[in-house]
């Protein structure tokens, strides 16, 4: 659906409901946390971030005809490969793949005895992965003084003119 | 490795997700729109997520939030942590770079008043044309 439609609005709001059900799926798959940041962010704020880009720049997108037979090469080998990649792997839900055999019981394990909380995934995000997560928020301040630099000269130019 | 039915069961969300990361992929490559790139984009990075998360699924597993306090004397199997801090923290720093590329294209909207990557293309070309034109000219005289 993505691919035909011209009206960007369709496109972004089919891209908020694929978030959404994907939220979904990583409930399935007992990723909770992950579902609710899914959720808040990929449903919620890249949506209307989207949609705010589109208000500012178009709303339609013009019909064009494009090569399409170089992608689909390039889509072809890249799957091909990936697809390779994945025969070695363990069947999906197994119970001792080498994923499953070393931290994560261990990290199961001792969450509770250093932290006194019983959600594994936030004890170790907020103090074993502490610095990591203080450098993700370097990585969003970063991107928001980004933002903020290439959209500020916006207002200016258009009085300049 | 024997290819059995049991092994395609095992590895079939695996080829799901590749197949929507290469939809993703062949949105960002074939389309000329930017705001349909970031989309395509997003469809990326999701899939890779999910493929993350899949490789910490235990079946017959439950949420890694702790039913009873002492994980080592509960029958309880919980699926990896590990994959899901490593994902919550993609997904932020995902939509760090998504709105600074929505924040490009708006200043890309603004310079050439386009999104279409041709139409940008092809203005680039006319401008270097005449650029160069002007720097013969100058040359010359």
């Amino acid at each position: 659906m993505a691919l035909t439609l011209n009206h960007l609005f369709a496109v972004i709001m089919l891209s908020g409901a694929f978030s959404l059900v994907s939220a979904m799926l990583f409930v399935v798959m007992d990723a909770v946390d992950v579902a609710f940041t899914e959720a808040a962010v990929g449903a919620g704020v890249s949506t209307v971030l989207m949609l705010s880009t589109m208000a500012l720049t178009v709303r339609i997108q013009k019909e064009k005809k494009k090569p399409i037979i170089l992608p689909i090469v390039v889509i072809c080998l890249v799957g091909i490969l990936l697809i390779y990649g994945t025969l070695d792997m363990p069947n999906f839900g197994a119970f001792d793949s080498p994923a499953q055999l070393h931290l994560g019981s261990k990290y199961l394990d001792i969450t509770y005895k250093d932290m006194g909380i019983p959600n594994v995934v936030t004890g170790i995000l907020a103090s074993y992965r502490g610095y990591d997560t203080l450098g993700e928020t370097v990585v969003v301040l970063t991107a928001g003084l980004g933002v903020i630099l290439l959209l500020s000269g916006l207002k200016g130019r258009k009085n300049k003119e | 490795m024997d290819i059995n039915l049991d092994f395609i069961y095992g590895h079939l969300p695996y080829w799901l997700f590749i197949i929507l990361m290469l939809s993703g992929l062949f949105i960002v490559v074939s389309r000329g729109n930017l705001i349909k790139k970031i989309v395509g984009l997003n469809i990326f990075q999701t899939s890779v997520f999910m493929f993350y998360i899949s490789i910490g699924k235990i079946t017959g597993g439950t949420a890694p939030i702790l039913l009873d306090k002492s994980y080592s004397n509960s029958d309880v199997a919980y699926s990896n942590p590990l994959p899901h801090v490593l994902i919550l923290t993609a997904i932020v720093v995902g939509i760090a770079t998504t709105s600074l590329g929505l924040a490009l294209i708006i200043k890309i909207r603004e310079e050439y008043d386009t999104v279409e990557e041709d139409d940008i293309q092809k203005m680039d070309e006319k401008d270097l044309m005449t650029y160069n034109k002007k720097n013969v000219l100058e040359f010359k005289s």
